[in-house]
């Protein structure tokens, strides 16, 4: 019955997913090419663009910034996340449906609104702009993204181990710890893992509010306008989609377990 | 109610707050470092009535509603591909495949299409190698057109997941009964797969158009002089040109408009979800 659309359909995904992946393949391909123009045809297999990384100074300052950014959002924005996501799957309050679009509001928002608010309050205040204030805009736009995943974890939840457990003689406090937490536990390392991911990766509002020291995507913006840092620029690039990528994966993987635990079929990816 | 509060309160602090300053700021006018806190409409009258803005403002929202057309035909076919055509056990891997390239490093992704599109680039190279052409085509790059289809790329994974889901959620009976009513197969989509699929669709619409408008990465890297862009001038209002509550009011405004388009969708999708009486 599908035969014929079928076959259209099988082209057209195939020249999607070219379409769809060209950047993220030519990025490792001119990471090993042996030119300092960045452009076809190549000329050669070389490591030399990962060597000049590791003598690079001002990288290392740039990582180091966004390895603590990040890992303070993580933690900062799931904590946030199990909040919320507790709240809204167990609990009923009032507005509840307002306050949650409220709190998921930066997911849809542009990123320079943002991060232009941001730069407003701070100014006002009289604050300097630091590698705090970034982590402050990074937990407001991560924290949707934990709660998604969160949700989806808590949801699952059956209800009456929880009851079970005060049954028993446990306090709600003691249910939460051994009862609750342990299910939720891959929920809450695929949340820090997706928080960790975007917020190493964001860059409009850490262009926004990046007072002197860097995150590493405001120094790759600042290296893309001299043309011979742009093949070393590849290779940097080619070590972050490989980080993302297995982060993803590590992420994926506790999402399906968490799933597991609960006994519930896996529906599909995290958004 | 208590547990949400944390959370709550740094949203309203770090987003509700920040916006209503950023409101504030927007009529009141500043004349180098001076700000003048008076009320004013100063800033709206440079913002709506200077030819530059109107158009830079006109030029976002058509680069806007250009690229949220093309994700939606782009993403359509392979949400109906993987809803349709692919077994129910392999789905989950195929969205974890749509999405994987959105969360690989933003800024290098957008470069790399000035890499593929350039002079000297991929599809130049190609169509040279190929013999198609002769001179490298240069209308491909630093201009508007760049600026849609890489925008499409960036977006794309948010457009196939609403309407997969949409789709999903299509009862097949129903289209088994249209089947065996008679219905062939484009009647069949026309009638009964499109029209329930469609809050997928608005969806989609939304979740694109807003954050493109406010994209500033894009457009500086692919977009050239004509491809700039509503937020590369706010930027620069609240940078270079030291101008913060002219930036603050075409940010303001850019946002009215989009809230407004978008309320129309909102609107439609209302319409779409009551069925027709």
């Amino acid at each position: 019955m599908m035969r014929g659309k079928g076959y259209f359909f099988k082209w057209y995904v195939a020249l999607f997913l070219v379409f769809l992946y060209a950047p993220a393949i030519l990025l490792p391909v001119f990471a090993f090419n042996d030119s300092s123009i960045v452009s076809f045809p190549l000329k050669g297999f070389t490591t030399k663009w990962f060597e000049v990384l590791q003598s690079t100074e001002a990288l290392h300052v740039a990582v180091r910034n966004s390895l603590m950014i990040a890992v303070t959002t993580a933690i900062f924005s799931t904590l946030f996340g199990v909040l919320a996501a507790r709240a809204s799957t167990r609990f009923a309050f009032p507005a509840r449906r307002s306050i949650m679009g409220f709190i998921m509001l930066p997911m849809v928002l542009p990123e320079i609104i943002i991060g232009v608010s941001l730069l407003v309050v701070i100014i006002q205040l009289g604050f300097e702009l630091s590698l705090f204030t970034i982590i402050l805009g990074h937990i407001l736009i991560c924290t949707p993204f934990c709660i998604a995943i969160l949700s989806s974890a808590f949801m699952n939840l059956d209800r009456s181990l929880e009851e079970a457990s005060i049954d028993l003689g446990q306090t709600r406090w003691n249910t939460f710890w051994m009862v609750i937490f342990p299910l939720v536990m891959p929920g809450i390392v695929a949340s820090l893992l997706i928080a960790f991911t975007i917020s190493l990766d964001e860059f409009i509002i850490a262009f926004f509010l990046a007072g002197t020291e860097p995150t590493l995507p405001v120094y790759i913006w600042g290296q893309l306008r001299f043309p011979q840092k742009l093949p070393s620029l590849m290779a940097l690039g080619t070590l972050l989609l490989v980080l993302s990528i297995s982060l993803l994966l590590l992420a994926d993987y506790f999402r399906r377990r968490g799933l597991k635990k609960t006994g519930i079929e896996n529906s599909g990816g995290f958004l | 109610m208590v547990l949400i509060s944390p959370t709550l309160v740094f949203t309203l602090l770090m987003l509700a707050v920040p916006l209503i300053m950023v409101l504030a700021l927007s009529f009141w006018t500043q004349s180098y470092l001076t700000l003048d806190r008076s009320f004013s409409l100063e800033n709206y009258k440079t913002a709506w009535t200077e030819p530059m803005y109107q158009y830079l403002m006109a030029r976002s929202l058509k680069i806007s509603i250009f690229v949220t057309a093309l994700t939606v035909l782009l993403a359509y076919p392979v949400a109906y591909f993987i809803s349709f055509h692919v077994t129910p056990k392999r789905k989950a891997m195929w969205i974890f495949l749509i999405t994987i390239p959105f969360w690989t490093s933003y800024l290098m992704r957008i470069f790399l299409w000035k890499v593929i599109l350039g002079y000297n680039g991929v599809v130049n190279g190609s169509l040279m190698g190929l013999g198609l052409i002769e001179q490298p085509l240069s209308f491909i790059l630093y201009n508007q057109n760049a600026v849609v289809l890489t925008l499409a790329h960036s977006w794309v994974p948010f457009a196939i997941l609403p309407i997969f889901v949409a789709l999903e959620r299509v009862d097949r009976s129903l289209i088994e009964a249209a089947e065996d009513l008679g219905d062939n197969r484009l009647r069949r989509f026309l009638r009964v797969t499109l029209p329930l699929s469609m809050p997928g669709v608005i969806a989609a619409t939304i979740i694109v158009f807003i954050p493109t408008i406010g994209d500033y990465v894009t457009p500086r890297l692919v977009g050239g002089p004509n491809g700039l862009m509503i937020s590369n001038i706010i930027e620069l209002q609240f940078k270079k040109a030291n101008n913060a509550p002219l930036g603050a009011a075409l940010a303001v405004s850019a946002m009215a408009i989009v809230t407004c388009v978008t309320l129309v969708f909102v609107w439609m999708n209302r319409k779409f979800m009551r069925g027709p009486k």
